[in-house]
């Protein structure tokens, strides 16, 4: 059973509030990561391995430099879940 | 065939650590290459390092963290009769670095070797060295982990000459009093992935350390806690009872995130690599011989050891700390 949109994204607030100390509620779809929250690669890092526990989907580092906003993660996740 | 009598457990008897006098800052190396203290800090959590003179060699730092084990223990050389450094930088490959140790340190004719297991090096010695205590095959062990990376970094590469450092551990370990006392070394946890030997390397004789930091940080950042759970699991030690959180001091931020997903809250979490950099086999004992000495830690608590390093060669194990 694919996830919706806002599952994705409510659980991305949790994994960022959890890895790098951003409240969920700031983690709106259009946000970037690096500019807008303030996340670096490595934090990055942790946030794709966080992802994959709790989405089953696993994002490589050559395809994490890609995902600059929230809204790509949602994108990957759920495409991901379609190919799957 | 007979064998030889054993024991029922091995603990460590007193740790040593020795670090050279030249500290190196972060805003020293921001001289020569294109970094910055405030990036250091934040990637990796180092304030500063220490760097070994151009003559103080490997075996120089061991025999000085070696001795001080050895006095804190209150065994005389004459009760040690196995000698393990733990070391990816020896100066030669021959002869080894453990029998010349050995004999500065006026312990006679011991079995004695060298181990390569990267940074993950001093977990692996502590449970050779453990094994032979309750086999038999020795009666004390000195562990020591000894490292001069500063002869292996190319100080124009900012991507390790920020992270590496100089310095040196050490451990004795013996027999546990029969039958009335608890065992001291737990179990090891221990294994590796080859799959993953092209993340950190050095190429040959003539080449410098090789890193690909981000792979390296998504493998600890994945693999260790399951790894450190398993460890606990082997020695019947719950997380939560765990009074130190001592693992490789890599990259502070790979500590931090070992130790969010470990649930271990009591625990005392080793920072070590702040004042340390990252020292590879000497950076446990390093950590917890300062820990006991500022008094973070008390005898007879639990700590656990989480040694993960290049190959990529993991080992875990709790301690009893003496």
């Amino acid at each position: 059973m694919a996830m919706t949109e806002q599952e994705i994204l409510e659980g991305l607030g949790e994994i960022v509030d959890e890895v790098a100390g951003v409240p969920a509620d700031q983690v709106s779809p259009e946000k970037t990561f690096v500019d807008d929250l303030d996340i670096d690669s490595l934090s990055m890092v942790e946030i794709a391995v966080a992802a994959q526990d709790k989405f089953g989907v696993e994002i490589p580092d050559d395809q994490l430099k890609d995902l600059k906003t929230v809204q790509d993660v949602i994108d990957y996740v759920r495409r991901a879940e379609v190919t799957a | 065939m007979r064998l030889t009598e054993g024991h029922t457990g091995a603990r460590v008897l007193a740790f040593g650590g020795y670090q050279p006098a030249r500290v190196v800052t972060n805003d020293e190396l921001s001289q020569s290459v294109d970094t910055n203290d405030e990036w250091i800090r934040s990637r990796v959590g180092i304030a500063s390092r220490r760097i070994a003179g151009p003559d103080e060699s490997v075996a120089d730092m061991s025999v000085q963290a070696g001795g001080k084990a050895l006095a804190g223990s209150g065994l005389s050389p004459d009760d040690i009769d196995l000698v393990i450094v733990a070391t990816c930088t020896p100066e030669v490959q021959i002869p080894n670095t453990a029998a010349t140790v050995a004999k500065r340190l006026g312990i006679t004719a011991p079995g004695a070797y060298d181990l390569n297991a990267a940074c993950a090096g001093f977990c692996y010695a502590l449970a050779n060295a453990s094994d032979a205590v309750r086999a038999g095959t020795a009666r004390n062990v000195l562990v020591i982990g000894a490292e001069k990376l500063s002869q292996w970094v190319d100080w124009t590469d900012r991507a390790t000459c920020i992270i590496f450092a100089d310095g040196a551990g050490a451990a004795v370990v013996g027999p546990v009093a029969e039958e009335t006392e608890a065992p001291g070394i737990g179990p090891v946890f221990w294994g590796s992935d080859g799959g993953l030997a092209d993340k950190i390397y050095i190429k040959d004789r003539n080449s410098y350390i090789f890193q690909e930091g981000q792979a390296v940080f998504r493998w600890a950042t994945t693999a260790l806690a399951p790894i450190a759970k398993q460890a606990c699991e082997l020695a019947g030690v719950d997380p939560t009872e765990l009074a130190a959180f001592v693992p490789h001091q890599a990259n502070l931020r790979i500590v931090e995130a070992i130790a969010r997903k470990l649930g271990a809250p009591q625990a005392i979490v080793a920072d070590d690599i702040v004042n340390a950099g990252n020292t590879s086999s000497a950076s446990i004992p390093l950590a917890l011989s300062r820990m006991i000495e500022r008094g973070d830690v008390q005898s007879g608590q639990h700590a656990l050891l989480v040694g993960f390093g290049a190959g990529m060669c993991y080992a875990a194990q709790v301690i009893t700390v003496p």
